[in-house]
């Protein structure tokens, strides 16, 4: 609208110069003309977007669906539609049962434990005024590095033998494990380095929330009589940071439901399905199997997942932001 | 200021708080710390049991000029320099007159465009990953840098951030440059993009740093060692060494881990708003 508006005189000028015809004429047509030569130049700007995103966004994410609906296989020139079959395959097999299950406790303990490990480390930081950004900058590094070259070092970290693990826990006495390879501690230890991985940016998430308090609020507690540093915690901090926890969470959610690299490298899913969590079901089913029905029909349950998580998480956002 | 600090340093709960983060950040650092150890480390010292970080016997030179050689390695990087810079010069070119007209422009079908962009953005990637590999097979260009660079042309979060950003750029400015009589295009390079610099900087950071980590797509799209790029490449030294050379595998990790983890260091804060940015879309 603005856009429109102000355009005009600049158009007026260039006609001014060019035409002959009387004023008025100029304006009503000036501004009819501009109005499709303003629609023509934004579409001209977003046109390569809109096509690339139709292209690899839209169509793809269509073309999932259909897969999921019918038998098609790489390299088949026909393909029939079985309706929900692919789904009532993927939910009966106890496999898929294994790859849900333990993504759904793979994020059950990341989430807590980022968020416990994030949100402490954000207060201890927030709560002196030295070395902010050097505390800030050493949590958050694992957020950044290359996951695949890092799991490659947990890998070493955990080797039975001569990993730094089993021989510190043999140091203190304690019981070692073979932590990849044993079913019951395959998926804590994935969730672990999932843990270790975004703790950091839960943490930076935390010190934007904690930055965003008012000081009067402090101000008004210190009134109230809250003048130790737990009850400002516990009256100012952590009820104002309820709504930033709950975002948070779900980012993080978000991230571990994602997880893939550190299942590919370190455990293929395995000892007995034991690590196998949703993408490494989708990514195997359908390339390494090539079954692109199944496959399909597991990157939808996927994707329902991931926009249930986003809606709440745009719920959430709405209350505060609004994007217009 | 240094009263300020002495105070803190004096103070109980001052010492407990360096206490407490040094001991966190030493946990969290662990990964990297055995990695390097263990990458300057002969193989007699890292199968012998021992918690010394220094190795009696520098063997640094041996493992990286092993990891160097044994490995392409160089090729590796020089893969992922190549197409991390191709994808976030293709995403700036794509996005900024998108993110333009979305801003600055009052054109039918803006909303529809918009609400377009908020829902691809919250598409995870790998679920489009087998409709995209049937299209790059058709493309016939599978295994290629192309089929490494295609997905990601267009980016709704590059889309989202400039335009947010080209708000906040006032109309009056706009107006100027049309004045001056550049095209809505020239305006788009000429103008707003130079005025949003930390935009760009910030999306620059987030595309690079998600490519240059990123494993899913890459061993679809690409078979041939001479393309992978570094994630696949130390993926596929793993694979071959079965793990037993352990002093050159972890150089091999050291090096495609430290150009990001140096760069971070030297622009956290840049890193830290081009990484969580993402959150607030």
């Amino acid at each position: 609208m603005m856009a429109g508006i102000l355009s005009v005189p600049d158009h007026l000028r260039r006609r001014r110069a060019t035409s002959t015809r009387p004023p008025d004429a100029t304006v009503e047509h000036a501004v009819r003309g501009h109005r499709h030569a303003d629609i023509a130049t934004a579409w001209s700007l977003a046109g390569p977007a809109l096509i690339l995103l139709m292209a690899l966004f839209f169509l793809p994410v269509l073309t999932v669906f259909v897969i999921a609906l019918t038998d098609w296989q790489f390299g088949a020139s026909s393909l029939s539609f079985v309706g929900l079959a692919n789904f009532r395959e993927v939910f009966a097999d106890q496999g898929f049962h294994a790859s849900f299950l333990n993504t759904i406790l793979y994020v059950l303990i990341v989430v807590p434990g980022t968020i416990l490990l994030g949100l402490g480390i954000a207060l201890l930081i927030e709560s002196g005024k030295s070395c902010r950004a050097f505390y800030r900058a050493l949590h958050f590094l694992p957020f950044m590095a290359t996951l695949t070259a890092m799991a490659i070092a947990w890998e070493a970290l955990l080797h039975p033998t001569i990993g730094l693990v089993n021989q510190t826990l043999a140091g203190f006495g304690l019981p070692t494990a073979n932590w990849l390879r044993d079913e019951h501690t395959v998926l804590p230890v994935l969730a672990v380095i999932g843990i270790w991985q975004n703790l950091g940016y839960a943490m930076v998430l935390f010190l934007a929330g904690l930055k965003a308090i008012p000081q009067d609020l402090y101000d008004a507690a210190d009134v109230d009589g809250a003048d130790a540093w737990l009850d400002r915690l516990r009256t100012v901090t952590l009820p104002i940071l309820g709504p930033v926890t709950m975002f948070v969470s779900i980012v993080v959610a978000l991230k571990a439901f994602e997880t893939f690299d550190t299942v590919q490298v370190l455990t293929q899913g395995g000892p007995e399905h034991a690590s196998e969590m949703l993408l490494y079901t989708l990514y195997r089913e359908s390339f390494q199997y090539l079954r692109t029905g199944y496959g399909s029909a597991v990157a939808v349950v996927f994707l329902a997942i991931v926009v249930a998580l986003t809606l709440v998480q745009a719920r959430l956002m709405d209350r505060k932001v609004h994007y217009q | 200021m240094s009263a300020a600090s002495s105070t803190t340093r004096l103070s109980a709960p001052g010492l407990l708080r360096h206490a407490v983060l040094l001991a966190t950040a030493a946990l969290v650092l662990i990964p990297f710390v055995w990695m390097v150890s263990l990458s300057i480390k002969p193989p007699g010292e890292i199968f012998r049991t021992g918690f010394s970080f220094w190795p009696h016997q520098f063997y640094g030179f041996e493992n990286y000029a092993k990891a160097m050689t044994e490995a392409p390695l160089p090729r590796y990087m020089l893969n992922g320099v190549i197409v991390c810079t191709l994808i976030v010069l293709l995403q700036i070119l794509v996005c900024a007159p998108a993110a333009y007209a979305l801003a600055k422009l009052d054109f039918p079908g803006r909303g529809l465009l918009f609400g377009m962009v908020l829902v691809a953005l919250i598409l995870p990637h790998e679920v489009l990953a087998l409709p995209l590999f049937v299209l790059g097979y058709k493309l016939g260009i599978l295994n290629t840098y192309a089929a490494l660079i295609f997905p990601y042309v267009v980016s709704p979060f590059g889309i989202f951030l400039f335009r947010q950003f080209f708000k906040t750029i006032p109309d009056d400015v706009v107006h100027a440059a049309r004045l001056d009589g550049l095209n809505e295009l020239a305006i788009v390079w000429k103008v707003m993009l130079p005025m949003a610099v930390p935009a760009i900087i910030a999306f620059a950071i987030f595309s690079v740093v998600s490519h240059w980590n990123s494993l899913f797509w890459p061993l679809i799209a690409v078979r041939d060692q001479a393309l992978m790029p570094p994630p696949l490449g130390i993926m596929a030294f793993r694979n071959e060494e079965a793990g037993n050379d352990y002093g050159p595998l972890m150089a091999a990790a050291t090096i495609v881990v430290a150009p990001l983890v140096i760069a971070f260091l030297a622009a956290q804060t840049w890193f830290v708003e081009g990484m969580t940015g993402g959150a607030v879309k």
